[in-house]
């Protein structure tokens, strides 16, 4: 189905050297490396604001409201506070992987922007494995995460970073699945490409795949409620507890900007991107990313943390199969019936979610309870 | 069918956060905004009165903490015993109002005071006349009724809760 429609678009040639950039691709590539780096630091801000005012009102607070008119300089005002404190190396740490713990846990993070349209082909490297290259280097983000708690040289340390590990090992699974079941859909690996395809936002051709890979890409990132190995109340902040100043700054940064990131690759893969009526294009992107980080912050404080092996077991027993089953069903739309109307598949495939929740929910036991999923 | 198994508990929660999200939030700005003190309530000092008092030292023997200290003597010409001290170190005061329980003339009260933080120790001790009851330190309606009457109300909403303050 989508095969067909894929060819009215006239895919964007890869272009090395952009023509009309005087000095040829250095200038493109500085611009958006530049770009990408303002863009990811003020966006971060964003978020901060949002999840510390919108989480408050939520609780019935109010949130920061003394720094600037209406606590918008929040955000500044941690990161000097943060950035003047005292870095305090533990005796027992392996300081050289101490050091690099951060630096490897924020590369990745800005790395997944270069493939991320901002509007029609403004994006650093279009390059034609755009979502493969994204599932390959967010995972190296874990990398710098568990250096951290081996290099702190305390067991809590590496004890949140040994759960970070197994929960980002197998919320990877159902994830990557849940992106095949997209790939399919829209016939290209290329992120540019998914969303000029995408002329019914993917969310509602694929709304089981929607909702595995939002629950993944939140275990993924550690955010609550599968924030185990950050879990305040047990391990106090797990990999990062013995970070301070600025290379705790850094780890702050990374939280932040992994879930922009995510929330960024929810929205060109499933929300349509930077299309949209009216509004400039990376106007459409940034308030589609700040939705879907609101949902986030909007599960954070709903949702309590769950158990490990809850975790481990939503992952196998729930997420997994089901990513399967809607590969499958997606498999089959695609090849079997490729020239019935897109709308029909909506209806369907919507239908097919809801039954699938349903009954999973039914088989899934855990322990002598029940999750409540 | 209890569909709370099938993601409706999920969904239940989220419009409860949602709700509360759109309402208005229910905090003081504190240092601007401050609560309604309830009329009987027991606060970090005492209130005195120099004219009931007779020095019989009642409340110093209540005091479960000895930090009231009461010295007397004897006036012969009034046929009566003369307050010369009363100090209370309100430092280790545990406000649990005994001392005006214990008060056979109704001559000590508790006020309302609760920021009574400060620097030094002895900073923390009241002598004498600043135990006098003055319209900075109204006395409290605690044990005794027929001030708690007088005194209004007790309410915990405070007009409206705003973020501006006011400079």
């Amino acid at each position: 189905m989508a095969t067909t429609e894929l060819l009215n678009i006239t895919p964007l040639p890869m272009q090395v050297t952009p023509a009309d950039w005087p000095g040829g691709y250095w200038w493109h590539w500085v611009f958006f490396t530049i770009v990408i780096i303002a863009f990811v630091l003020i966006m971060v801000m964003g978020a901060i604001y949002i999840e510390r005012r919108g989480m408050a009102r939520m609780q019935s607070r109010l949130g920061p409201n003394r720094t600037g008119p209406f606590g918008l300089l929040q955000p500044v005002a941690d990161a000097v506070k943060v950035l003047l404190k005292e870095n305090i190396v533990p005796a027992t740490a392996d300081k050289i992987v101490h050091w690099l713990a951060p630096i490897v846990a924020f590369a990745p993070v800005l790395m997944i922007f270069t493939v991320i349209p901002f509007q029609n082909g403004a994006l650093l490297a279009d390059l034609n494995i755009g979502i493969l290259y994204i599932v390959a280097i967010s995972s190296v983000a874990t990398v710098g995460t568990f250096m951290a708690g081996w290099g702190s040289g305390n067991k809590y340390s590496l004890l949140g970073a040994m759960r970070n590990i197994a929960a980002v090992v197998s919320y990877e699974i159902p994830m990557v699945l849940a992106i095949v079941g997209v790939v399919m859909v829209s016939g290209s690996l290329s992120m540019n490409q998914i969303v000029a395809g995408q002329d019914i936002p993917y969310i509602l051709m694929q709304p089981l795949g929607f909702l595995i890979f939002f629950i993944a890409a939140c275990a993924e990132i550690n955010r609550s409620p599968f924030d185990l190995m950050e879990a305040d109340s047990e391990l106090t902040a797990g990999f990062h507890t013995e970070y301070s100043g600025m290379k705790f700054a850094m780890f702050y940064l990374v939280e932040y900007a992994e879930a922009i990131a995510m929330s960024a690759i929810i929205t060109t893969l499933f929300l349509s991107g930077w299309r949209g009526p009216l509004l400039p294009p990376w106007l459409w992107f940034i308030i589609k990313t700040f939705i879907v980080f609101f949902v986030m912050v909007w599960t954070r404080t709903t949702l309590p943390r769950v158990r490990i092996d809850q975790l481990m077991g939503l992952a196998w027993k729930f997420l997994f199969p089901l990513a399967l089953i809607n590969l499958f069903v997606t498999a089959i739309q695609v090849v079997v019936w490729p020239d019935i109307s897109q709308w029909i598949f909506v209806i369907v495939n919507i239908a097919i979610a809801g039954a699938l929740i349903l009954l999973w929910s039914k088989f899934f036991k855990l322990g002598q309870g029940r999750i409540e999923v | 069918m209890k569909f709370e198994r099938y993601g409706i508990g999920i969904i239940k929660g989220m419009a409860v956060t949602i709700k509360h999200l759109l309402r208005h939030p229910t905090v003081t700005q504190f240092p601007e905004q401050r609560l309604n003190i309830s009329r009987r309530s027991r606060g970090n000092e005492l209130v005195w009165s120099r004219e009931r008092c007779t020095g019989c030292a009642t409340c110093a023997k209540a005091c479960p903490q000895g930090a009231i200290e009461i010295v007397t003597a004897a006036n012969m010409d009034e046929n009566k015993y003369e307050v010369e001290k009363y100090r209370v170190d309100t430092g280790y005061c545990i406000q649990c109002g005994l001392c005006v329980e214990a008060c056979p003339y109704d001559a000590l009260f508790l006020g309302y005071s609760y920021e009574r933080a400060k620097y030094r120790r002895n900073e923390l001790i009241q002598t004498d006349d600043e135990l006098l009851e003055n319209p900075e330190r109204p006395a409290s309606g605690y044990f005794h009724p027929e001030i708690a009457e007088k005194l209004p109300k007790q309410t915990l909403l405070i007009e409206k809760i705003v973020e501006k303050r006011e400079k």
